[in-house]
């Protein structure tokens, strides 16, 4: 192998093109094996367990065997349920399809080709359908909402949270940075203490209090009050995430606007917050991401979301002894989902990168 | 290139009153919290003047022209602008700007829009003209400010020349009655300068009421009808341009000539 195989690098020198393991101090070499021989004897016992000791098929028998690996069959047996958790099987086409739809909205609302007016009213659209087809009646078999679980559940606290409370969120950053101080005022004070609490504590707030401050005769079902609760903080954490990105607009965008004889309002949603918004995607990717995995906390109050079902199916006496791989398979579709929000989040800030040139780029030949 | 009379560009949604003043400011002051940042203004500017402001940073220069289209709010005095007052009715303010262009040091285009649609947005939301209209202006004043070709970049592929011609077409496309020009040349690379002082000629010699902060004194001699000297916030000296640099009366206004030529 010659040299000018390798990529030329910006400032190095010629003699460090050379072929890199001519290169490498013998100290890094032995450094660079030694850690790599770590890392696959600690994976060894996981190996073991999750592959060659594991029972793919066969019996409920077998997985009691001594020495016996990771019991795959349960997860075959409890996936249905670790997914949709209570949900009436004979119904159980409509969560999928349910959450289907969620999925197909969110993924179109990450292409920039779909930003229209129109996605809005497909996404109010789209909630009216998961619901109706969740909760069921007007031709469908009401299913109360204590079965609905799993990872409609997971989805829906996130996608709602975040479609409510990304407006809310836009708003309350405006008017914290509003000239009137009682507007700004409201805002910090919503801001802060919904930012100030942990989760953990307007979940049982939102499940226990609330109904208490309720007029008297009316119930509000305990699944809107914790989707309730996740819209609030998400608008609150959405709200700071934005308000970053308007104060990173300069000025000059606004008074140009303003001398054009553009308002307030179509200086905001037509120069200041697009601009404002493409700044911040990797910090709203970065929430929804957050608020997918704290969807899991509403196992404090009795509702049953992704981690919940596992949690549920590792008690059934029959199956005793194998929530490791109920949790394993949990991590799994986190991971993925999570996963899948980060990718789509950097390539949106590749794209915003190479699209828009910035005032500072440097000017091209005429 | 045929000129196309620009009243029949762009119709103006209500007639308004032509004064034949176009703007005019009496003992008008203003404070930012302590500091008097202008004092005692007064000025009358006709339609078709060309007005240029100079002086030392400080002055209160370009506060002042920021206060004709309200992006400052004045403290006492009034200003008013095509027979409109200035005050806190913010329908006034923006039935103002609509009708006063501006543009700015840093060009301040929009850098998520292209070079046409930063042309045609004011005019669509807020003139509510059709895109198909719209467009038309926008290219006719895109080849007044000799880029039509580049109507469909963004800002940021533009060289500064180019952006501050942009920023001036983007501002006539809403066939404004005054221009306020706030530095427009200071950012500039010098060789860049002259393209768009040839198009604020250009203006100028169509009839254009223009309020100019500038240090283009070669700019000042050619195109001005007055030139306003201002110190301290306050306007020192005025005159015409053969007055000011030939006869200056004031020691503060020889000493920045001496300076600056």
């Amino acid at each position: 192998m010659t040299s000018h195989t390798f990529p030329q690098r910006g400032h190095r020198l010629p003699a460090e093109k050379a072929p890199i393991f001519r290169r490498v101090p013998p100290v890094r070499l032995a450094l660079n094996l030694t850690l790599v021989l770590l890392l696959l004897l600690s994976l060894m016992p996981l190996w073991n367990w999750g592959v060659r000791d594991a029972v793919w098929d066969g019996t409920q028998q077998q997985c009691q065997q001594l020495h016996a690996g990771a019991c795959w069959i349960y997860v075959a047996e409890k996936g249905r349920f670790f997914v949709l958790g209570f949900y009436p099987v004979d119904l159980q086409w409509r969560p999928v399809i349910a959450t289907l739809l969620i999925v197909a909205l969110a993924s179109a609302s990450v292409m920039p080709r779909f930003w229209r007016p129109r996605l809005l009213i497909a996404w109010m659209t789209g909630a009216l359908a998961f619901l109706w087809l969740m909760a069921g009646n007007m031709g469908l078999t009401p299913v109360q909402t204590h079965l609905w679980s799993g990872l409609p559940l997971t989805i829906m606290l996130t996608a709602f949270a975040l479609m409510f409370g990304f407006p809310l969120g836009v708003l309350l950053a405006l008017g914290r940075l509003s000239s009137f101080p009682l507007i700004r005022l409201g805002c910090v004070i919503w801001i802060e203490v919904l930012r100030g609490l942990p989760f953990i504590s307007i979940l049982i707030t939102a499940n226990v209090l609330m109904p208490l401050f309720l007029p008297q005769g009316m119930t509000l079902d305990k699944l809107i009050r914790v989707q309730l609760a996740f819209t609030l903080l998400a608008s609150a954490y959405i709200a700071e995430v934005v308000r970053g990105g308007l104060q990173a607009i300069p000025d000059g965008q606004q008074e140009a606007a303003f001398s054009l004889g553009l308002g307030y309002w179509r200086c905001t949603l037509l120069v200041v917050l697009p601009q404002a918004l493409r700044l911040v995607i990797p910090s709203l990717v970065n929430t929804a991401i957050a608020f997918l995995k704290d969807t899991s906390l509403i196992i404090v109050v009795g509702l049953f979301d992704l981690l919940g079902t596992v949690k549920a199916a590792s008690s059934d006496s029959a199956w005793l002894g194998h929530a490791t791989e109920g949790y394993l398979t949990a991590a799994v579709i986190y991971f993925i989902l999570c996963f899948s929000l980060s990718r789509i989040g950097s390539r949106l800030e590749r794209r915003n990168a190479t699209t828009h040139g910035t005032q500072s780029q440097q000017p091209q030949p005429a | 290139m045929t000129m196309i009379p620009l009243t029949a560009l762009a119709p103006r949604q209500e007639e308004i009153p032509v004064a034949e003043v176009a703007v005019l400011i009496e003992e008008m002051g203003k404070w930012y919290g302590d500091f008097q940042a202008l004092r005692n203004i007064n000025l009358s500017v006709s339609r078709g003047e060309r007005i240029v402001i100079c002086g030392p940073s400080g002055s209160g220069k370009s506060t002042l022209i920021r206060c004709i289209n309200r992006l400052e709010r004045h403290d006492c005095g009034r200003i008013v602008v095509d027979g409109v007052e200035l005050s806190d009715d913010l329908r006034k303010i923006d039935e103002v700007r609509r009708d006063v262009g501006m543009v700015f040091q840093h060009f301040n285009l929009f850098p998520h829009l292209t070079i046409l649609e930063n042309c045609t947005l004011a005019p669509i939301w807020v003139r509510k003209m059709s895109r198909k209209r719209a467009d038309e202006i926008a290219m006719h004043f895109l080849e007044r400010v000799k880029i039509p070709e580049q109507a469909g970049k963004y800002p940021g592929q533009l060289s500064g020349g180019q952006q501050q011609r942009v920023a001036i077409a983007r501002s006539l496309c809403m066939n404004p009655q005054i221009m306020l020009f706030d530095e427009p040349t200071s950012a500039l690379d010098p060789e860049m300068i002259k393209e768009v002082l040839d198009t604020m000629v250009g203006l100028a010699e169509d009839g254009m009421t223009m309020l100019c902060v500038t240090h283009e004194m070669g700019f000042a001699k050619e195109v001005a009808s007055r030139i306003l000297f201002m110190d301290l916030g306050g306007v020192v000296e005025e005159g015409s341009p053969d007055e000011f640099f030939g006869s200056p009366r004031h020691e503060r206004t020889k000493l920045f000539l001496s300076q600056i030529l």
